[in-house]
């Protein structure tokens, strides 16, 4: 069997020496390549923690993560994440936002001057392919929220990275703008087929974009449930709608609510 | 009939429209704002002239503006030739601490460690009133010019690194590990981000830090040189020649607006970004002194 692209083995990790917070603790999961897995769980489960751990942006305090092959212990070198905030550099134009990992990842970096003009046109391609032909001369402030939204995916995804991370990247959004992104994430997915991670609290966001969701526990964070999303690929917003996916939604509800309680109940022993 | 027809306006004769009535109203206000601070210093004058003519104070108490203005007239040359000499001080003062203030700005903001270490040391520095320190300097370097130049530059590079640090180290943590996951290096990022995001807390500065390099390198004047208007106030107030203190005063001031203004005028053509969407807010800047 091929080896998975990135596999988490017994994470633990705390925040702020001995006494801090533990935030994952055997947290293991493993994502085959192009896959497009879900993690959702609880606000505070330690989601965001583990997008961290992932990209090497902190060290772990146990475990190990192995992306491509190799163990991580500094930051991946061409991982594309987007985060709630969109994070855009105001005094860019929206086609320069874009372009900016350009800038910073080989081997585009050294390319980037002399091959400007397929680069310029590679990212209006994707700026296009999410709604925002047109936009690509303006400045962030002059977009809404789910534009920028847009902008940042796209920002994510300009030097097709092999690992795509989202950390909740819909989740300042509202309900109509989020579906529209929903069907526009899918279609890109499909085109460029990276390995993404989505960390999310929704679970119609989840079941509807994911191969496979992946449900946390309350904090300390570890995986204690696992479903695979059968249905076929382009999936439409009326397969929301369908029996099947409606009990996949139920039985992972039930999963969430199991965990909250517990980590309800453990907080109460604490206390006590 | 056809459905594209742009229906008529309902006609009314109450004159203006509302928003029309409204733009009025702002160009009203804008050309009232850009003459508001001319007709006040001149309302100022007048009075001024007012009050010393009926309470017949004495021209060695309070000149009037008159009496300013005759002075000034009379010694047109010496003012013109120190005020040079203390704008010379004042922007090479100014230079040294825009490249030191900088520099150092970046080091302390891209660095926590470097921030731990320093950011104390300059507050302690900060509050030095920098009048005492001009007896060292004639005593390192002696009467003349360098005193002045050095004040000037003390007293103004801490607004400068103060704001250039907090405009790098508050780069959003979100931003910092997107680039970091890209493979960026700090130096990526301190180019890419931190840099044009310090840029208008750095402008921003500029124009407290060339007000205050005009005090210090006045005071330096003042203590110990043979030159510039500081040392040309006190020479005409040993002589009780206050008219003529006046008139220093009067040109200090000029100068200050006018490098000021300068500065804005450099704020807006770099900087205008960061003011879009928020207009007549401005970028918090810290005073030194
Ligand atoms: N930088 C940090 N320092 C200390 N504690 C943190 C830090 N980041 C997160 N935590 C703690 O770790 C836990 C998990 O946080 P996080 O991973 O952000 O959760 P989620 O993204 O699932 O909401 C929370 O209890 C939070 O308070
Ligand atoms: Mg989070």
């Amino acid at each position: 069997m091929e080896r998975p692209f990135v596999e988490i083995m017994d994470v633990a990790m705390r925040y702020g020496g001995v006494e801090g917070t533990l935030a994952l603790k055997d947290c293991s999961l493993t994502v085959g390549k192009g896959e497009f897995v879900a993690v959702v769980g609880p606000s505070g489960c330690g989601k965001s923690t583990l997008m961290r751990l992932v990209t090497g942006l902190w060290p772990m305090t146990q475990g190990n993560v192995i992306v491509a092959g190799q163990e991580v212990d500094r930051p991946l070198s061409s991982a594309g994440m987007a985060f709630q905030a969109p994070t855009l550099l105001p005094w860019r134009t929206i086609l320069a936002n874009v372009m900016l990992p350009l800038e910073v990842v080989e081997p585009h970096r050294r390319r980037l001057r002399s091959e400007r003009a397929m680069y310029d046109a590679k990212a209006r391609r994707l700026l296009a392919m999410v709604g925002l032909k047109g936009f690509e001369e303006k400045f962030p402030y002059q977009l809404s929220g789910g534009m920028q939204q847009r902008a940042s995916l796209c920002r994510a995804l300009i030097h097709d990275p092999a690992l795509l991370m989202l950390d909740e990247p819909f989740g300042a959004l509202d309900i109509f703008t989020r579906e529209d992104l929903w069907l526009e994430l899918q279609t890109v997915c499909q085109t460029l087929k990276p390995t993404v991670i989505l960390v999310t609290h929704d679970l119609r966001e989840a079941v509807f974009l994911a191969d496979r969701v992946l449900v946390m526990s309350s904090r300390p964070g570890r995986i204690i449930a696992e479903r695979k999303v059968p249905f076929p690929r382009p999936r439409t917003m009326e397969d929301i709608y369908k029996p099947e996916f409606q009990a996949l939604l139920h039985d992972l509800r039930e999963h969430i609510s199991d965990a909250r309680r517990a980590g309800a109940t453990l907080e109460a022993s604490h206390a006590a | 009939m056809p459905r594209d027809a742009t229906p008529e306006p309902i006609p009314t004769n109450r004159g203006p429209t509302r928003a029309e009535a409204m733009a009025l109203a702002a160009r009203r206000r804008r050309r009232l704002q850009a003459w508001l601070p001319w007709i006040i210093i001149l309302g100022t004058f007048l009075i001024w002239e007012a009050v010393v003519f009926a309470f017949q104070i004495p021209q060695f108490i309070l000149p009037a503006p008159s009496d300013i203005a005759a002075s000034m007239y009379k010694w047109w040359w010496p003012l013109l030739d120190n005020s040079w000499q203390t704008l010379m001080t004042t922007l090479i003062g100014f230079a040294f601490a825009i490249a030191f203030g900088l520099a150092l700005g970046v080091a302390i903001g891209s660095s926590s460690l470097l921030y731990a270490g320093l950011y104390p040391l300059l507050i302690a520095f900060n509050s030095v009133p920098k009048v005492a320190v001009v007896p060292i300097l004639v005593i390192w370097f002696g009467i003349g010019t360098v005193p002045a130049v050095i004040t000037a530059f003390l007293i103004s590079f801490f607004p400068i690194v103060v704001n250039v640090a907090t405009g790098i180290a508050t780069v959003e943590p979100e931003l910092r590990d997107v680039l970091r996951a890209l493979g960026a290096k700090p130096t990526d990022i301190i180019r890419k981000v931190g840099l044009p995001r310090a840029m208008p807390y750095f402008f921003a500065s500029l124009k407290i830090a060339i007000t205050v390099a005009f005090v210090g390198s006045i005071i330096a004047e003042t203590v110990a040189s043979n030159k510039g208007i500081g040392h040309l106030m006190i020479l005409a107030s040993s002589r009780f020649d206050v008219p003529l203190v006046f008139a220093g005063l009067i040109i200090t001031g000029i100068m200050g607006v006018v490098m000021y203004a300068i500065a804005v005028k450099i704020e807006d053509r770099t900087t205008g970004w960061a003011m879009r969407g928020q207009e007549g807010q401005s970028v918090a800047t810290s005073i030194g002194g």
